[in-house]
């Protein structure tokens, strides 16, 4: 049981950021590319296709916070204050974006305010997180710990790894649209896809090489034998997976570019948990050292187990609800 | 860490959680009326009610933006600025946060886009069902960060594991003693404070002679509201202070500015309590009515701040006065549900326009209640932050105080900024007035997003 529970709830954070990264990814993107978008009409469009859901995406980022408190309170307490920079930058970045989702749809003379702070506000969002992951994985947090700096979070690769995520919620964003829209929004998703495709796979490469330099564990548990040949499958799938969405993105079936890119997101989030695994804070803290005491846990993983398919069968239901063709009045009929 | 950033991150919390509590508040007490709204107009079949309902639903996705997203902030904060309080207390008090997401943040999330954009696509049935789900949802989440507040106020249920506080009973973790009357006392200012936001802007309408009918039917239902819920909320902070007399008795002398402890306390009616010379200054006392008040006994004895040394002291000049314009806000409130009451029974209530211009003006004063009432509970506290247990100073983390400043000062205008925001599209929004009704109509120059959705017509 002691050992049990924080692998599960290794697990249950890693389906809630998993979730998060995925949902309020092509919202953010929607974002991203909501002031490239060719016209007003467009951009009303693209705000409609995400209004009904966008917070039930973000709450799981809540859910990623409240877990770390609940379960990992030692990376809550230990990371959360050495990336203090960039989590209230991101934290003012999403306020503008979720409070223009209301101030847009009633302003007249202030629109274009509100479609910048929308973009900007996920833009910037999007950035921190991937700078945050960045320097994560880079190994800023234990550097906090022993009296690092308040800007100890900026580093190539963190901006790398910052880019390279939002080049994939673009990409999110971008095949969302084409599953939901129509017309001169899917056409202008359609072109702004491979770009962001592109994009996203230069930094998967950039970032998978980059890595194991820096650690050398990593380095050994990708190139080792015989963990080389069980391994080799993730970038090839990737390449492959790339592939497919380039072909996918001009063509009939117009769900399969989203889908995929999902694929190629969770295929990179494998090879993240590969890379980090057992640690809860990389090369320092597992998931053992890091976790709450064990009634703790059980407390916490009854209300899971009983809530978490509820939330997954009630937040279901409300994208159901709203399936089908966007247009620019969400009456839908 | 410094004493700088220790002030600063007090400050910045102060300032983000006051801020953020409005619109909870807003969304409890809104979301309330919406359900109301619903079940009149199911049991009625009046058609007011349903515009009344187009109308609130419109101006409530405004404030629940503004609450989710400056409660996303919270959820960070905890462990940006107060990292020591967040190791020590997270074995007890931590689940409850993924509780409140898990069994409130959720349900709301996952109801309110069919709330808001669904009338036209569920059946009645259903979005009345989305509109009871964010209503609970948002009374589920006051239930476990309250609970949370409440042990950090009247902590229980744990042992101390080192430095740490660990669990002995989950359900005195949860159900502290002063758990039941902060939760009411919270959720009826809500609801109290939701009715007058309601009275305020049917007020505005009567005032000018526009919508009557819409406006006498909103303006009627809300003052019966606020005519039960005022003085049932008076009840109840009688209660929660009574409450706190037992488990916090410092926290009432500062409220009362009692700084002996003595049988036949007076009632401190103003003054200025002087932290330095221990007395108040300017006071205006009546004998034995403190004692009175607290004990219900003329001579009972009630405790003193020179109980307790002074670094264990909060800064009563605060909580003091923070406690009376909470207490003045509450009857002043309870004067106006209850002159409505007279003039509903002379038949005048839709007639006495000074009245309505009054009513049109005071749906700010709940939100200034319950912001009161927060400093007391909180600033009462002080220096606690786990009272009794763990000192705020002990509780930050070690940030540089350039960053918390920075961070601080972006609050302040960004929040300014959004406030501004708000009251613009607010005021844009009642001036349009109710929604045209006719649900079967789709206009072609029906606006996008929330006005296709809630209602007809745009601006």
């Amino acid at each position: 049981m002691e050992h049990a529970l924080p692998v599960f709830f290794a697990l249950v954070l890693a389906f809630g950021i998993g979730m998060y990264v995925i949902a309020d990814g092509f919202d953010l993107g929607i974002g991203i590319l909501f002031t490239l978008a060719p016209g007003d009409t467009e951009r009303d469009e693209m705000m409609n296709s995400i209004a009904p859901v966008w917070d039930g995406n973000e709450t799981w980022l809540v859910l990623g916070g409240t877990l770390l408190l609940g379960a990992f309170p030692v990376v809550y307490s230990v990371v959360l204050p050495s990336f203090y920079i960039p989590i209230m930058v991101m934290l003012f970045a999403l306020i503008f974006r979720g409070i223009a989702f209301e101030f847009r749809f009633r302003a007249s003379r202030f629109r274009i305010v509100w479609d910048w702070a929308f973009c900007l506000g996920s833009g910037l969002a999007a950035l921190m997180q991937g700078m945050m992951l960045g320097s994560f994985i880079g190994g800023v947090a234990p550097a906090a710990v022993s009296g690092g700096g308040i800007l100890d979070f900026l580093s190539g690769f963190a901006i790398a790894s910052g880019l390279g995520t939002v080049a994939g919620y673009s990409l999110l964003g971008a095949t969302w649209l084409i599953l939901r829209t129509e017309n001169t929004v899917q056409a202008f998703a359609r072109r702004a896809a491979p770009w962001a495709l592109g994009l996203t796979l230069a930094f998967i490469a950039l970032i998978s090489i980059w890595t194991p330099l820096i650690h050398q564990s990593i380095a050994h548990r990708w190139f080792s034998m015989p963990n080389i040949f069980y391994l080799s499958p993730v970038p090839l799938l990737t390449a492959l997976l790339g592939f497919s969405i380039w072909r996918a993105i001009p063509r009939q079936r117009e769900e399969r570019p989203f889908i995929l890119t999902i694929l190629l997101f969770l295929l990179a989030y494998l090879g993240l948990g590969i890379s980090i695994w057992p640690y809860a804070i990389p090369q320092s803290v597992t998931i053992w050292q890091a976790a709450s005491s064990t009634p703790t846990l059980i407390f916490l993983g009854v209300g899971t187990l009983i809530f978490m398919p509820i939330v997954i069968g009630h937040l279901g239901y409300a994208h159901w609800v709203f399936r089908g063709k966007t247009t620019s009045n969400l009456y839908g009929h | 860490m410094t004493a700088d950033a220790v002030l600063l991150s007090r400050l910045q919390f102060a300032f983000t959680i006051g801020y953020h509590i409005l619109w909870p508040a807003y969304t409890i007490g809104v979301s309330g009326f919406i359900v109301l709204l619903n079940i009149l107009w199911r049991r009625t079949k009046n058609p007011v009610y349903g515009d009344l309902l187009r109308f609130w639903i419109h101006l409530f996705a405004l404030g629940f933006a503004m609450g989710v997203v400056t409660g996303l902030v919270l959820s960070y904060e905890i462990g940006t600025n107060w990292s020591v309080f967040a190791d020590r207390t997270s074995n007890v008090i931590g689940p409850f946060f993924s509780y409140e997401v898990l069994t409130a943040f959720f349900l709301e999330a996952g109801s309110i886009g069919i709330m808001l954009f669904g009338m036209n696509r569920v059946g009645p049935g259903l979005h009345f069902f989305a509109c009871l789900m964010v209503a609970l949802g948002s009374v589920f989440s006051a239930f476990w960060i309250l609970a949370a507040n409440s042990w950090m106020q009247t902590p229980a249920g744990f042992t101390m594991d080192g430095d740490r506080f660990a669990v002995a009973s989950w359900w005195h973790a949860v159900f502290t003693p002063s758990f039941p009357y902060r939760l009411a006392h919270m959720v009826v200012a809500a609801y109290l404070t939701g009715a007058f936001t309601v009275i305020g802007v049917m007020g505005w309408y009567l005032w000018r002679g526009q919508h009557l009918t819409f406006a006498r039917a909103g303006f009627s239902v809300a003052m019966w509201a606020a005519a039960l819920l005022a003085p049932l909320q008076i009840l109840l902070g009688d209660m929660h202070g009574l409450n706190t007399l037992d488990y916090q008795p410092i926290k009432v002398a500062a409220m009362e500015g009692d700084w002996d402890t003595r049988s036949g306390q007076p009632l401190t009616l103003f003054g200025w309590p002087n932290m330095e010379t221990e007395r108040n200054d300017y006071a205006i006392d009546i004998p034995k009515l403190g004692s009175l008040i607290l004990t219900h006994r003329w001579d009972g004895e009630v405790k003193g701040l020179k109980a307790v040394p002074r670094e264990d002291r909060p800064y009563v000049p605060i909580v003091f006065w923070a406690f009376r314009l909470m207490v003045a806000s509450g009857f002043a409130l309870l004067a106006i549900a209850w002159f409505a009451l007279l003039l509903r029974w002379r038949d005048r209530l839709f007639t006495t326009r000074w009245f309505h211009l009054i009513c049109a003006f005071a749906s700010p004063i709940g939100f200034f209640a319950i912001l009161c009432g927060w400093t007391v509970t909180e600033t009462g506290r002080q220096p606690w932050v786990v009272y009794g247990h763990l000192r705020t100073a002990d509780a930050a983390a070690s940030v540089t105080p350039h960053a918390i400043a920075g961070s601080f000062a972006l609050f302040v205008i960004v929040y300014a900024v959004l406030l501004v925001a708000f009251f613009y599209y607010a005021t844009k929004t009642v001036l349009a007035g109710p929604r045209a009704r006719d649900p079967d109509q789709d206009p072609p120059a029906v606006r996008p997003g929330i006005d296709g959705a809630v209602g007809r017509g745009g601006h």
